[in-house]
């Protein structure tokens, strides 16, 4: 295909750059309102505690708090079930992660709000609050937490088996399978059998801006919210599901984000300040600081995986089967199902089953990260395929070619692939220069990896409306993180034929543009694009009708390219046509409400180069590479951005990243100096290779590019350590120690 | 209630008094008193830079300092970079190489390098990682910052240095 765009595949200046390189730009924390207060939440120092009492009655007490609130505050949720975009949920988990009721389930959790004229005075008023805790044993692993006689976190959840509710109680949530063709047969066929079991720590999305949100419940009743978030509409639900409003009452506007990756999709702030500005009376801003970020947000879950697949003697995939036990942390939830869809998702393997179990623990309620649950899975599978490799003497890329899935290819969960890119992604890893280009030194290793996500579509709404001097207000919903009020405005630009320059793009209110869900699932560009784009056709439809109004000749007459409308030897710009929309009947506004079914996966590969030091086990990576396919890079800047910043976290998941927990259940390196994320100074720049296998379900043919680059990240730095220091590791993050432990262990020399 | 203190200093380029108590952070009253949220607060503890600011020349997590410390101090901000309407290099820079997503890191990496500048106007890659090596990014992998701060050397010294 190579269809010519004016604007696609350019790289234009961000519509938002001079606001956010000046520091004009209004992120979460930056909006300032008369009679503003300030709130602090008080939380548990204990990971797993059941509170005897509460008396608020000497913070209430200290001048200058105004307001204090408890989950006694909050409407009772009862059995109410609803689903707020992350799937059907118990109100009451929702409830009570904002406000714990009853039990606290892991330390950070939030036991009371207090607002006063500063935040010195409200961290000072939260500390004469007095709690009375009855502290129970906690349970922080997921293997742990499904043992017989493990500490129960949720007395009322029943394990749900195979579909079916077993009427038992126990930390499992739910027990869920997927599978394809005769396992056994398959295995039976096999030459080779590798299987592996793999453990990766709980690790944190590291956005550096905190949590913020401020709120004002006016005295109309209507509750308006400003906030950093990846979804206005999720938290217009939610708070209003949670405050029992109906959510026309509740208007969010959201501010500029300082990232998100998935961790600010959940709402954590917002109720709690909403019902401090009822009890107050005046607007109260609440912003978590960077430990409670840690400790009170949503991590990605840790997870305990086990991998088996079998291959005949000249490489085939017969059989594959893997086991994938997930931390939900605090309430039922992990990203296991993703997990598992994806788990063996790259490869066309005939006979295959999958387990997932969703399991509660001590431990923050998880929450989405960058293709959420795929990245631990294919850090397991990666390690299994490169094995079966190196077992067979197949080149690691050639073995991944001969199994690839590709268009037709059946999953374990059902999905038939639609035109993918698995193949083009290996053959790209295989042409590129650093694949070619031959690794010496001693200690020094190279690995590869793929990895797949199948993105998300969802609701996006858009308007467009025509200016006189030919320009054009775009006016649209998802939040913008990286970029994508220009890869949205670029869409439009090429359908109406004008530069991008003339559009100007407006990421509005809940109450300004029509439903749009959240900025995730590398759905933006895709979804919202699509948006775009069909609004723009609704405004070149009623242009061309404009001007066969002024020609007096049939609208579909008038055809219109690169701005300029014609009909037999007529002709008009965009701008002149734009000029004489009053005298041809008023303004053009062009409107577009898509929810998209044609959803485009995206696979991403890796080849990463170490050199592991044999002294510290510390890994040092030499270089690395990055392979994605686009579908289209509407932006290909922000495409490589993508990349490149998805490599980095996968980079730190892999080598340092990890939530170091104290045996009671307290997180122990809880600041950013602790949790180690990787700095300029730890990373080389990073190469990046764009593959363009157009998705046929987007005009465009944009798949989404936000997610599937952090997924083969840990795998391939893995297999580049076993070729560096001839150790497999099962463990992430795989930091000096953890490798010192696995060289020691392989030269069996471990000191006393 | 503390009882608050007059402070006195020099803010890019204009004098500024503002009135704080002795336990905010001069993060606080640069955002929350004076009004200028250009610096932004990432971590309240020193440790990923976003609220980097030159005082008396030096780069500072503006977080670890005292309101109270910056009597009698000039501090440049993200708002005093750029010349009227025209952009800094280093600004300009950024725009063009995509040296920022989310951009929440983008004024302290931006603070960070005017500072680099003024000590090293020409750069090699491994100093310019060093120098940033307090400034973290999340989004970016730093790849794009560094080739922008690169590019933004090569520019016109005086500009750099303005």
């Amino acid at each position: 295909m190579s269809t010519q765009y004016t604007v696609l595949g350019t790289r234009p200046i961000r519509h938002d750059g001079a606001d956010k390189v000046t520091g004009r730009a209004l992120y979460g924390a930056d909006i300032h309102l008369a009679g503003l207060l300030h709130g602090f939440v008080l939380r548990s120092p204990h990971a797993h505690a059941r509170i005897v009492r509460i008396d608020t009655s000497k913070a209430e007490a200290l001048p200058g708090v105004k307001a204090v609130v408890t989950a006694a505050d909050l409407p009772e949720a009862g059995d109410r079930i609803v689903d707020l975009g992350e799937g059907e949920t118990p109100l009451s988990y929702i409830r009570g992660n904002v406000l714990a009721a009853g039990k606290v389930l892991y330390q950070g959790h939030a036991v009371a709000g207090v607002a006063a004229v500063s935040a010195h005075v409200a961290e000072e008023a939260a500390g004469l609050i007095e709690v009375d805790y009855e502290v129970l044993p906690c349970v922080l692993t997921a293997p742990d937490a499904m043992k017989e006689g493990a500490p129960i976190l949720h007395e009322d959840l029943v394990t749900k088996e195979l579909g079916e509710k077993t009427g038992q109680v126990s930390n499992v949530a739910d027990h869920f399978r997927f599978s394809l063709g005769d396992l056994k047969a398959g295995f039976d066929q096999a030459d080779v059998i590798v299987e592996r079991t793999f453990d990766t720590a709980t690790v944190h999305q590291g956005y550096i801006e905190p949590h913020t949100c401020t709120v004002l419940w006016n005295n109309d009743g209507r509750v308006q919210v400003w906030c950093s978030t990846q979804g206005a509409f999720v938290v217009r639900d939610t708070t209003a599901c949670i405050l029992d409003l109906p959510v026309s009452r509740v208007k969010v506007t959201p501010m500029e984000i300082g990232g998100g990756f998935g961790g600010k999709i959940p709402v954590y702030l917002e109720p709690t300040a909403a019902l401090l500005s009822k009890k107050s009376g005046r607007p109260v801003k609440l912003t978590m600081s960077r430990r409670d970020v840690f400790e009170a947000s949503g991590p990605t879950p840790g997870s305990h995986i086990t991998v088996k697949i079998g291959a005949t003697r000249d490489g085939k995939f017969v059989a594959g089967e893997a086991s994938l036990a997930y931390e939900a942390g605090a309430y039922p939830g992990a990203m296991v199902g993703p997990g598992a869809m994806c788990i063996l998702a790259a490869y066309d393997i005939p006979n295959v089953t999958v387990d997932g179990y969703d399991v509660v623990v001590n431990k923050p309620s998880t929450a989405a990260y960058r293709a959420p649950g795929a990245t631990n899975a294919a850090f397991a599978t990666e390690t299994v395929v490169d094995e079966i490799a190196e077992k067979l003497g197949i080149d690691p890329l050639e073995l991944r070619l001969k199994n690839a899935a590709v268009e037709g290819t059946r999953r374990a969960d059902g999905v038939k692939f639609r035109r993918i890119g698995c193949v083009e992604v290996i053959e790209a890893m295989k042409n590129s220069e650093h694949y070619k280009t031959p690794l010496e030194g001693p200690n020094r290793g190279r690995g590869v990896a793929i990895g797949y996500w199948f993105n998300a579509g969802l609701p996006s709404s858009c308007t467009i409306s025509v200016s006189a001097d030919g320009g054009v207000n775009l006016v649209e919903g998802s939040t913008d993180i990286g970029g994508t009020r220009t890869s949205i405005a670029m869409q439009a630009a090429e359908v109406l034929g004008i530069p991008v320059e003339k559009v100007q793009p407006t990421v509005a209110d809940t109450d300004s543009v029509g439903f749009t869900g959240v900025t995730g699932g590398s759905r933006t560009t895709f979804a919202t694009g699509m948006a775009a784009h069909d609004a723009a056709q609704d405004v070149m439809r009623q242009l061309k009708e404009r001007a066969a109004l002024l020609w007096e000749v049939d609208a579909s007459a008038v055809e219109a390219q690169h701005g300029v409308f014609r009909s037999n030897g007529h002709s008009i710009t965009f701008q002149e046509l734009a000029e004489k929309l009053d005298a041809t009947g008023g303004p053009v506004i062009g409107r577009a409400a898509v929810n998209p079914k044609g959803v485009g996966g995206s696979f991403s590969g890796v080849i990463v180069d170490v050199e592991v030091d044999p002294e510290t086990g510390k890994t040092t990576i030499l270089r690395f590479t990055s392979i994605q396919d686009a579908g289209k890079a509407i932006h290909p800047a922000y495409v490589e951005g993508q990349m490149q910043g998805g490599s980095a976290q996968g980079i730190g998941w892999a080598l340092n990243e990890e939530y170091y927990m104290s045996a009671a259940g307290t997180m122990m390196n809880s600041s950013l100096l602790d949790y180690r994320m990787p700095t300029s100074l730890d990373l080389p720049m990073i190469e990046t290779i764009i593959v363009e296998v157009p998705n046929p379900g987007h005009p465009f043919g944009v798949r989404g590019v936000g997610e599937a680059n952090i997924v083969p990240p840990p795998g391939a730095i893995a297999n580049a350590i076993y070729h560096a220091a001839g150790v497999r590791m099962e463990r992430l993050p795989m930091n000096p120690p953890a490798v010192m432990e696995a060289i020691w262990q392989k030269s069996s020399s471990q000191p006393s | 209630m503390h009882k608050r203190v007059q402070v006195n200093t020099t803010i890019n380029g204009e004098p500024a008094e503002f009135l704080c108590e002795p336990r905010q952070s001069l993060l606080e009253c640069l955002r929350d008193i004076v009004g200028l949220t250009g610096t932004k607060e990432g971590c309240n503890d020193g440790n990923c830079g976003a609220c980097t600011v030159i005082l008396d020349g030096r780069i500072v997590t503006s977080c670890l300092v005292l309101g109270v410390e910056a009597e009698g101090a000039e501090i440049t901000t993200i708002e005093g970079i750029a010349r009227g309407n025209k952009l800094h290099p280093l600004q300009q820079s950024f725009l063009e190489n995509a040296a920022l997503q989310c951009g929440i890191c983008t004024p302290g990496f931006i603070i960070a390098a005017k500072a680099l500048f003024d000590e090293n106007p020409h750069p090699n890659e491994h100093e310019v990682r060093a120098w940033l090596a307090n400034n973290l990014c999340r989004c970016t992998g730093y790849d794009k910052i560094v080739r922008a701060i690169m590019q933004a050397a090569d520019m016109n010294v005086e500009e750099v240095k303005a």
